[in-house]
């Protein structure tokens, strides 16, 4: 069965519910009260475990947590983005006023 | 066993915070909710002598400070005759991790150090956690960082996701949460678990940290024979904002000292569904008014950052302005950096309209760019989350519904939130932390100096006047 099992030591990234949606903080708004508080943290995994499972780790600061195994050398997906048009028109149209028309001061 | 529930551990926050932070608060309080502040200062925290020197172990301060000629010169086309003030930026970016948050971060870890913690953890989704992880690296210390990272969707706002990368780059474990204030319960926790330093931003440390930008500001200015006639700051839990000042002061300027934060109004920021729309995770309204009206709803028992003891002004600006100059700063001056690090300079473009072509105009912070942390990413971001993104009078738009990027740098304007309603507000909020008993003349000394009014003001709020 071990073939299925991500082996131990793989950097990997944990999932754990802190709070479910019935014992959030009185003061949060009605959307947040109405989902969990879930957090995520990344370590190396303390044995072979299966995805979407319960799993150990030991972090970088070398604690250990438990929790559900989400993902295997997690990406970092975070990019520029688009490119967004109306990005673009803003340097040529400063430099134009710029380089154009009465001669400024300073 | 030690009764780890959110009730009991919340519990536990003065005796974990006074074991986390080493500081006993209590000796300088007064009064019924007083406190004395300068011996605060002065007795916990370090003089400006001993802030450089451990600033310059770790490479940190001694930034650039640029002038934007380009950008004065394009102000004084769309100012009247006469006006346009020289702008000058203080490139903070140049520090280790990328932002002045690393002069905080200094103070912090270094005190960590001596005092002898293993660790240190903090609480940011911002440039301080990368700036702790970095000085933590620095000095051999382990380092955690808990962030508000993503919504209930598992969707990451990218700016946040960049900032826990770059902590995890620099060798610390970061915790990431969904959307909530009960971040301060796994806080807690943590502190509790590893008996680590509490790098909270708000400690006497994480405020001195910020003294040596606005002394350097005067010197650099100095050497060019130059003064400061207004210093604008990015304003939002208040300690740029405090501790900048506090240095142009020991520096001996008495130069205006300008709090800018993005407009947010209307978005709630315990809001699960909210967390998404905004494009900005910090200088903005939504810590920037809570904080100069209850700083100490902080994580330490008494905040260092007292925003309206300094500001001598407190304006606004738009998502869509503070875009537009961090378009114009790269594309004019040749300056990429960090649109969050830009909200002052937005205001300062609408200031320097209102100023002097012979003063001197000092926007004091610029932050690191990258994936995520970049006017294209928010902007995609922003619009794959349904809003509007459109180009014509920034005025006109609706955070949380709308961006607009101005047609012309002319519409770029600041709008000015009354110091007077941020004074009552606070007063009302201390009063409320009395529960029906009076203030003793202490306390009305203590709240007219930290809200730099008189104490008839304070007193006239507490009969419940206005």
């Amino acid at each position: 069965m071990t073939e299925n099992k991500v082996p131990r030591d793989t950097w990997v990234e944990i999932r754990q519910e802190i709070l479910p949606p019935g014992e959030r903080a009185p003061q949060v708004p009605e959307d947040t009260a109405q989902v969990p508080l879930i957090m995520v943290v990344k370590g190396f995994l303390e044995h072979d475990s299966a995805m979407g499972e319960r799993a150990q780790i030991r972090t970088l600061s070398g604690r250990k947590e438990e929790g559900e195994l989400i993902q295997v050398l997690p990406r970092h997906t975070h990019d520029f983005g688009d490119a967004v048009p109306e990005l673009l028109e803003i340097g040529p149209r400063v430099r134009a006023m710029l380089e154009g028309g009465e001669p400024c001061e300073g | 066993m030690k009764d780890n529930s959110y009730q009991a551990v919340m519990a536990r926050n003065n005796e974990i915070m006074k074991q986390a932070v080493g500081l006993d608060y209590s000796r300088f309080s007064r009064g019924r909710l007083a406190f004395d502040y300068q011996a605060m200062m002065t007795e916990a925290g370090y003089s400006l002598e001993e802030v450089v020197a451990v600033q310059r172990e770790t490479g940190v301060g001694n930034t650039p400070l640029y002038e934007l000629r380009n950008l004065t010169r394009l102000v004084r086309r769309t100012a009247p005759q006469g006006k346009g003030a020289r702008i000058f930026l203080k490139d903070e970016a140049a520090n280790p991790s990328g932002s002045f948050k690393a002069r905080r971060a200094a103070l912090s870890v270094y005190h960590a150090a001596k005092e002898g913690y293993k660790g240190v953890v903090a609480a940011t989704s911002g440039n301080y956690g990368a700036a702790v992880a970095s000085q933590a690296a620095m000095r051999g210390l382990k380092c955690i960082i808990v962030q508000e990272a993503f919504d209930s969707k598992g969707v990451y706002q990218p700016e946040i996701a960049e900032k826990g990368r770059a902590c995890e780059a620099y060798g610390a474990e970061v915790l990431q949460l969904s959307v909530g204030p009960e971040l301060f319960y796994v806080f807690l926790r943590i502190l509790e678990d590893t008996g680590f330093f509490n790098a909270s931003l708000y400690t006497p440390y994480g405020i001195a940290g910020v003294e040596t930008l606005g002394w350097e500001i005067v010197q650099q200015l100095d050497q060019q024979d130059l003064k400061p006639d207004a210093v604008v700051v990015t304003h939002a839990g208040g300690g740029n904002l405090t501790g900048t000042t506090r240095g142009l002061r020991k520096a001996g300027s008495n130069a205006t000292v300008v709090g800018a934060s993005v407009d947010l109004k209307g978005l709630h920021m315990a809001s699960d569904t909210d967390f998404n729309r905004k494009s900005f995770t910090t200088g903005h309204t939504g810590f920037g008014v809570p904080f100069a009206t209850w700083p100490d709803r902080a994580d330490v028992p008494r905040n260092a950052a007292r925003p309206l003891r300094y500001m001598d002004r407190y304006v606004t600006v738009t998502q869509g302005e503070a875009f537009y100059v961090t378009e114009l700063l790269a594309q004019l001056e040749g300056l990429e950096r960090g649109p969050a690090g830009n909200v002052s300079l937005a205001a300062a473009l609408a200031l320097a309209r209102e100023m002097d072509q012979d003063q001197v105009l000092v926007v004091q912070e610029t932050e690191y760019t990258g994936a995520g942390k970049h006017v294209s990413a928010q902007l995609s971001f922003a619009r794959k989350n349904g809003i509007e993104i459109s180009v014509g009078d920034p005025s006109q738009s609706k955070p949380g519904q709308s961006i607009i990027l101005p047609q012309d740098p002319s519409q770029i304007r600041v709008a000015d939130l009354e110091l007077d309603a941020l004074r009552r507000s606070y007063i009302k909020n201390a009063l409320a932390q009395l529960d029906g008993e009076e203030l003793l003349p202490e306390d009305i000394s203590f709240l007219a100096e930290d809200c730099r009014t008189t104490p008839e003001f304070i007193k006239t709020i507490a009969r419940g006047g206005n």
